[in-house]
């Protein structure tokens, strides 16, 4: 039980180039915390760093209030959770759980009171004498878990456990790895670049880009407030819809003045409609594809007006494209002339560069 | 495998068969001649049948040796021959191992010129280098002995190289997890490293045994005493005889038994060798 706090933690590696580039995180006692980001956003590094697996060159890291910057990662009372697993191949299931606590001078009846409880709870007690070749990925990644939970330590890490599992599994394993965490109550940080996974395990989501935070919060918080066009793309599938804005259109329909900005509308905020709500948007579009998911149906429209939108955020659409999702699977004919609108209160305003949220 | 049919599977199994029979043959003749009376073979008149001095001449070629030129009976001979092809197996393995983990998992200065430096010695074979390593092992009083058959064919570049490619396959999550499990660099070595490398291991024992077993110039030179020679030597010793005649069932049974060591490495370990070969277990 730990809280786990950096503080301008950075990472410059010996040729220069800077991973980290200052980052401040508090996580509570047993708060399950998630690290999102696009691939080399350095959500790894940071995570490596928490372990001791990559050393620190600036800032600290306190673990349950002890500074760990200079501490091994044996002696951190961590625990951590590799993608491709990293189990011994050539020794069995328990021998992969007991190795940690048999190094650590364990005595061996508790090492074995110790996997057999954690082999129990994870249901590998049958497959406790196979080699991990033996095992599905599934399974694999249990006794992962497993090894992580039998050292009981302070803070579990997790680093994309899930990404090697197929789609099935990955959701079935989340559900276990977010009741498993609950059940311990063990600190937890947890990396991943799936904002799905991100939003439903956390309960701290730190959004990062580049090396650097974008936002922290609650997950909802996040989805409903993202503080710059990166979040407000990144997190929410599919991405936020967002469109660069003249400053007299601003003015003449949200009645703010911001200068140059950028408007941002989730797909799911669009209503089909002829009426321009009061304080809204209204947008006509032509219906150029449809997909139909069953419980809801996505529509992928073009703007009939020239306009540009500024690229600045991966998974982004092409300039001019508009996704609105609509419940259902009643959807226009492709060509059909549409307006789609959206209130007020669904309006997200950015300033131009992208980097700061307006409140209207 | 494709299926071949009648007529091109004949002429292919044929074909093996005369290959088999080319292989085996001078095998065949030497295991007969080792059963011939000696007079027998120096008039030119050996049978191709088996004669029935086998076990006669065996005994004597073990236990006794030759009546002329070297009187080191052969038994011995292949103990030497043993030992130091099992000194070279296992002390280059056990070198090349600790080399290659230095090199894959420590940062130390001059890492890579060290790898270098190990790599072109690739190009310096013991024949190539005979004279001074001759010179050296006289001068640390190592001639006759098994260190001195042994030690100069140890140091070993490509099995380092074997060694290090392997480790360098090894995902880096092992070794990281092993640090947070708390095992120390030596832990990591004995408890993951080595047990990985089992088959590797197996399949370079095969390869040294055979090469220190088949050794012959650098025995050559560093043995004078009949009791240190190795069986290759013994057998050349054998043959040059300069006022007596050359005992050809000794020398033929000799020969039968200096292969056999190979070939019983090479049956008993053929499994291990193949998988050490083409599959990594990881």
């Amino acid at each position: 039980m730990a809280n786990v706090t950096l503080r301008n933690v950075r990472k410059t590696y010996p040729g220069g180039f800077e991973a980290i580039k200052g980052v401040d995180v508090d996580v509570g006692d047993g708060q399950f915390c998630v690290l999102v980001g696009p691939s080399g956003c350095g959500k790894s590094t940071l995570l490596r760093m928490v372990a001791g697996l990559e050393t620190i060159t600036g800032g600290e890291i306190d673990i349950g209030g002890r500074i760990v910057n200079q501490i091994e990662p044996a002696d951190r009372d961590i625990a951590m959770v590799f993608q491709n697993y990293a189990l011994y191949p050539h020794m069995s299931v328990f021998n992969n759980m007991a190795y940690g606590l048999r190094n650590r001078g364990m005595k061996e009846d508790e090492v074995k009171s110790r996997v057999d409880e954690a082999a129990r709870v994870l249901e590998l007690t049958s497959m406790l004498e196979r080699k991990p070749r033996q095992l599905s990925g599934g399974q694999r990644q249990r006794v992962a878990m497993g090894r992580a939970i039998v050292r009981q330590p302070k803070v579990f890490l997790f680093d994309e456990p899930l990404s090697n599992l197929d789609a099935k599994l990955r959701i079935a394993m989340r559900v276990e790895i977010r009741k498993l965490q609950r059940r311990l109550n063990t600190t937890s940080i947890y990396v991943t670049h799936d904002q799905l996974e991100a939003m439903t395990l956390a309960d701290i989501l730190v959004v990062m880009n580049g090396g650097q935070v974008e936002q922290v919060g609650n997950p909802l918080a996040i989805y409903e407030k993202p503080a710059t066009t990166f979040v407000a793309s990144f997190i929410g599938a599919p991405p936020m819809n967002l469109m660069s804005t003249r400053p007299d259109e601003i003015k003449s329909q949200l009645g703010t003045s911001a200068g140059e900005a950028i408007l941002g509308i989730r797909p799911e905020d669009f209503v089909i409609t002829d009426q321009t709500p009061a304080g809204g948007v209204a947008l006509p579009l032509t219906v150029e594809a449809i997909e139909r998911v069953g419980a809801e149906t996505f529509i992928y429209g073009s703007r009939e007006q020239e306009e540009q939108r500024i690229a600045a955020t991966p998974g982004e659409l092409p300039p001019g494209e508009i996704i609105v999702r609509i419940p259902g699977t009643e959807a226009p004919a492709i060509g059909a002339k549409i307006r789609v609108a959206a209130v007020r209160a669904k309006l997200h305003l950015f300033s131009a560069d992208g980097r700061t949220r307006i409140e209207a | 495998m494709v299926e071949e049919e009648g007529f091109r599977r004949y002429v292919a199994h044929i074909i093996l068969w005369i290959g088999i029979a080319i292989v085996a043959f001078p095998v065949y003749i030497a295991i007969v001649a080792s059963s011939q009376d000696n007079a027998l073979i120096a008039n030119g008149q050996m049978s191709l049948l088996p004669g029935g001095h086998f076990f006669e001449t065996y005994y004597q070629t073990i236990f006794v040796g030759t009546s002329g030129s070297t009187r080191e009976p052969v038994g011995n001979m292949m103990l030497n021959s043993l030992v130091m092809a099992l000194l070279i197996a296992v002390g280059k393995i056990a070198i090349s191992i600790i080399s290659a983990y230095a090199i894959v998992y420590f940062r130390f200065p001059f890492r890579m010129p060290i790898f270098w430096i190990i790599f072109i010695t690739l190009m310096l074979p013991v024949e190539v280098r005979i004279y001074p390593t001759y010179k050296i092992v006289a001068d640390l009083h190592m001639l006759d002995s098994y260190a001195g058959l042994s030690l100069p064919l140890i140091a070993s570049a490509t099995a380092t190289l074997l060694f290090r490619q392997f480790f360098m396959t090894v995902p880096d999550e092992l070794l990281e997890a092993s640090r947070i499990d708390g095992a120390g660099p030596f832990r990591f070595f004995w408890d993951t490293l080595l047990p990985l490398s089992r088959t590797n291991m197996a399949a370079l024992f095969v390869i040294l045994f055979i090469l220190g077993w088949n050794q012959y110039l650098w025995p050559l030179l560093i043995t004078t005493r009949d009791d240190m020679q190795t069986i290759q030597i013994g057998i050349r010793k054998m043959i040059t005889t300069t006022d007596a005649l050359t005992e050809w069932p000794v020398v033929m049974a000799t020969a039968v038994l200096a292969m056999l060591p190979p070939v019983f490495v090479v049956v008993v370990m053929q499994k291990l060798f193949v998988r050490g070969l083409v599959e990594t277990e990881k």
